[in-house]
């Protein structure tokens, strides 16, 4: 049992030190998904992911439902644009607006929330 | 609150439907109409996403132009629906840029048009030269009787003026400035971008009214085999071969072939003189691309060779018995071009907004001519390069580009018509740009540029360029722009039809750089505005325009001091182009489209202690194209097009101390012509066209002073303001195999 455990902490420790160790990309290509209708949607999601400084290019589109970013690794993070969007009024796949942020989008943008 | 992109939503208890159209590729397609009963109820906006309002679930159409048309149900008001809608077969495959329009106002920053192959197929023929007479921002002129080209002119002012550049790389210019846009044959073109005002830094410092580009087709997406052939009434025949071959994924080539020949000689008016030259044009181009999507590479292998000859005079001059004398009047302008060319693009795979482009060019151009006893030679072989690195600062708001350019022009020239002499000369210049663009993809666009270029002749300067957009609603665009252009006229090469005349050449000034002259220097500032609505439930678009070009030195080629000379000088005074352009496009119906406007020059240069109008340029110019297609039926459907133009009074050079019999009025008569073109395109394979140029059969009066007595001093046959030949039919026939 001491031995596993010896074991697992060595895999571990080997694991952690591996990711600790992985260079953080400059251009990291991030896709993450966002809810939105329109045009003014994409200006609004793409505006509040632009506002987080480390992102290089932000692309939404509708049809996919999909924010195509760049991100420098070292600056920002896929969470913190998430952040970002949400509090812009749009749910990402990780966080999700709060009721004021979504009740203060325009009519157009109402996207509909997964409940 | 800013207005939706769908418009204003219904308060009552209806039903709202949403979903999205796109094209067999997926892409998303703007401006698609959902109409119900004949009315459109909803637009896609630029993702194709819509929403219509429904009282009860019903049936709609679904139409974007140049797709076929799709009958759809909306019934389920919780389904996000996706419609996919077919091109119109025809227009898919050669089309590059999906077909939605054939000339359409970019949405850049620049006040910009692109015009596709579809628009280029509306010219009767055959060249690029010819290919604007249905765009409103290029004025073409008539074709004079000894090159038989038509020359071009933006902003009311000439091409040496605009930046005409092949592929971004210079191309009308120096030598070929005069004849240049009769070189490239329409058919190689696939799409041309017109930029009114000034340009970007990109392509040098040269451009002061403008920037034409041509793109040509490229061997990636070219069809295995085009064929065209083309016959009319002024006996003109044109050949255009095409073949492609994809060598394997990532090599493909293309071989162009053009030929074209006038081979009767004209008299319509009966002066004894031949209305256009006879002659003949081979041009062949081979293109190499390669292509490596994944690494990011793409390249560009071209060559072409071409050789014009033309003939031209009195109806009886035979070149080898009366070349060089004063037994008949005659002339021949034969022309040897050789241009090789390399791009080179890279964008980096993990960063699509990191880039470079570097291109190289040689060029060789030979004219050998004479007017009468006027000779005139010129060769001028030219070097280019330009390196291009674009980027982005902190991200893709703010992008940049950002390179060096080089060109080396040599040239030799010879002009009987001004003592004997030879103008030899070499140009070198080289130069470093900076261009920075931000867009905060909302309603704010603006593009600083700026330059530095050292020449041998012009010396060390700067050279800056800016232009804005800006939106203040959703359909409202608004633009403006303001630069510096700097050039050294090539008065012979650019006004080489003045040699048709026995005017003698004089230059005024002494010990300047560029024929004892100083360099052209020109600021250009422009406003423009757009408005697109709905009228009648329809799409309207109106854009004004102004702008003034205000030349700080102009060589300027005076006419009016005597029918006896032309005079060039450094200006002394003004001279400045203001034109002023409202322009209204509206789809009127369903595959009927109208594009109409009113331009006014006002064109002053002070010639002499006295300012005058430009001579032959009409103040008020009105043009009018309408164009209808047919609804496709197993890929096979009509095209009507025809285009109206309403020229008034122009101002003629001073005739008065000529005899009375060879004076001319101080200004024209308005007259207006109508081109008209019917298309019948039978598969994706065949199509046959006819049309006509100036069928109301308007002929300028009077085209050659003198003409009885071409040797005399009153010989002059220069003064072109309307059509010489009078109205013109003609036929074709393109065939692809894809």
């Amino acid at each position: 049992m001491k031995k596993y455990l010896v074991l697992m902490m060595a895999v571990l420790g080997v694991a952690f030190t591996s990711t600790a160790q992985e260079k953080k990309s400059k251009n990291a290509k991030v896709d993450v998904e966002v809810k939105g209708n329109c045009d003014m949607c994409k200006k609004r999601i793409e505006k509040a992911a632009f506002g987080v400084k480390g992102v290089k290019s932000a692309e939404w589109h509708a049809d996919d439902q999909m924010l195509h970013l760049i991100i420098d690794e070292n600056n920002t993070s896929s969470k913190k644009v998430q952040e970002s969007v949400a509090k812009a009024g749009h749910d990402t796949k990780e966080v999700k607006a709060t009721t004021d942020n979504y009740d203060n989008l325009h009519g157009c943008c109402k996207y509909e929330r997964e409940s | 609150m800013l207005l939706c992109a769908f418009g204003v939503h219904n308060i009552y208890a209806q039903d709202t439907y949403k979903g999205k159209v796109l094209d067999t590729y997926n892409s998303s397609i703007e401006k698609a109409n959902i109409t119900v009963n004949d009315s459109v109820v909803a637009t896609t906006d630029k993702f194709g996403m819509f929403e219509v309002t429904l009282n009860e679930p019903s049936a709609v159409y679904i139409y974007a132009e140049g797709y076929e048309v799709l009958e759809v149900e909306l019934t389920d008001k919780d389904r996000f629906y996706t419609f996919q809608i077919q091109p119109e077969a025809s227009l898919n495959e050669l089309v590059v840029n999906v077909n939605k329009k054939n000339t359409e106002r970019n949405k850049g920053i620049t006040n910009s048009q692109t015009m596709n192959s579809g628009e280029l197929l509306k010219a009767a023929c055959c060249n690029l030269a010819e290919s604007f007479e249905t765009n409103p921002s290029i004025d073409v002129n008539f074709s004079d009787a000894i090159s038989g080209s038509k020359q071009i002119k933006m902003l009311g002012l000439t091409s040496p003026y605009i930046l005409i550049a092949e592929e971004n790389i210079p191309s009308v210019r120096g030598a070929s400035q005069a004849y240049g846009l009769s070189f490239t044959p329409g058919t190689w073109v696939e799409s041309i971008q017109v930029t009114k005002g000034a340009g970007s830094v990109v392509n040098g410092f040269e451009s002061i009214s403008g920037q034409i580009n041509t793109e040509l087709i490229k061997p990636g997406n070219d069809i295995p085999f085009f064929l065209n052939l083309y016959g009319s009434t002024d006996s003109r025949f044109e050949l255009n071969a095409h073949f492609n071959e994809k060598i394997s994924d990532k090599w493909s080539t293309s071989l162009f072939v053009h030929g074209n020949t006038r081979v009767k000689k004209n008299d319509m008016n009966h002066d004894g003189f031949l209305d256009n030259p006879l002659g003949s044009q081979v041009n062949v181009m081979n293109r190499w691309q390669y292509q490596n999507l994944e690494k990011g590479w793409i390249a560009f292998i071209t060559a072409r060779y071409m050789k014009d000859e033309k003939q031209t005079g009195e109806i009886d001059f035979d070149k080898d018995q009366h070349k060089l004398t004063t037994l008949k009047w005659g002339s021949e302008l034969n022309t040897d071009k050789f241009d090789a060319s390399t791009k080179v693009g890279y964008v980096f795979p993990d960063q699509p907004y990191k880039s470079f482009g570097w291109q190289n060019s040689f060029s060789y151009h030979k004219q050998n001519s004479y007017f009468g006893l006027n000779q005139f030679d010129i060769t001028q072989r030219s070097i280019y390069s330009n390196f291009l690195y674009s980027s982005i600062i902190s991200n893709t708001l703010h992008k940049f580009s950002t390179g060096a350019s080089f060109m080396h022009d040599d040239y030799s020239e010879f002009i009987a018509n001004y003592g004997n002499k030879n103008f030899d000369r070499t140009d070198t210049s080289y130069g470093a740009f900076f261009e920075y663009t931000y867009d905060n993809t909302d309603n704010l666009a603006l593009i600083l540029g700026g330059r530095i270029d050292n020449s041998n002749r012009l010396g060390t300067f700067v050279t800056p360029r800016m232009h804005v957009r800006y939106n203040p609603w959703e359909k409202t665009t608004l633009r403006a722009s303001a630069g510096r252009g700097k050039r050294l006229a090539n008065i012979f090469a650019e006004n080489q039809y003045l040699f048709a005349s026995n005017r003698q050449f004089n230059i005024l000034n002494e010990g300047g750089k560029a024929y004892g002259m100083d360099p052209e220097i020109a600021w250009n500032y422009g406003l423009s505005v757009t408005q697109d609505f709905t009228f009648l439930g329809k799409n309207a678009s109106l854009t004004l325009d102004f702008y003034r070009t205000d030349f700080q030195n102009q060589i300027v080629v005076d006419l009016d001091q005597s029918a006896r000379s032309v005079n060039f000088y450094n200006l002394d005074g003004k001279s400045f182009a203001n034109s002023f352009q409202a322009e209204l496009s509206y789809n009127i119906i369903k595959h009927l489209n109208l594009r109409t406007a009113y331009k006014y020059y006002d064109i002053e240069t002070t010639y002499s202690n006295k300012t005058l109008e430009r001579p032959l340029q009409a103040k008020h110019r009105v043009f009018a194209n309408l164009e209808y297609t047919t609804h496709e039926n197993n890929g096979s459907y009509w095209k009507f097009d025809a285009t109206w133009n309403w020229l008034g009074a122009q101002r003629l050079p001073y005739t008065g101390d000529n005899s009375i019999e060879n004076q001319l009025a101080s200004y024209t008569n308005p007259f207006s012509t109508i081109n008209a073109q019917v298309t019948k395109v039978f598969s994706d394979n065949f199509e046959v066209y006819v049309g006509g140029e100036n069928i109301g059969n308007y002929q300028q009066h009077r085209v050659i002073l003198g003409a009885d007595n071409p040797f005399g001093n009153e010989f002059d046959s220069t003064i072109i303001y309307g059509p010489i030949f009078g109205q013109m039919y003609y036929a074709g026939l393109r065939f692809k195999i894809k």
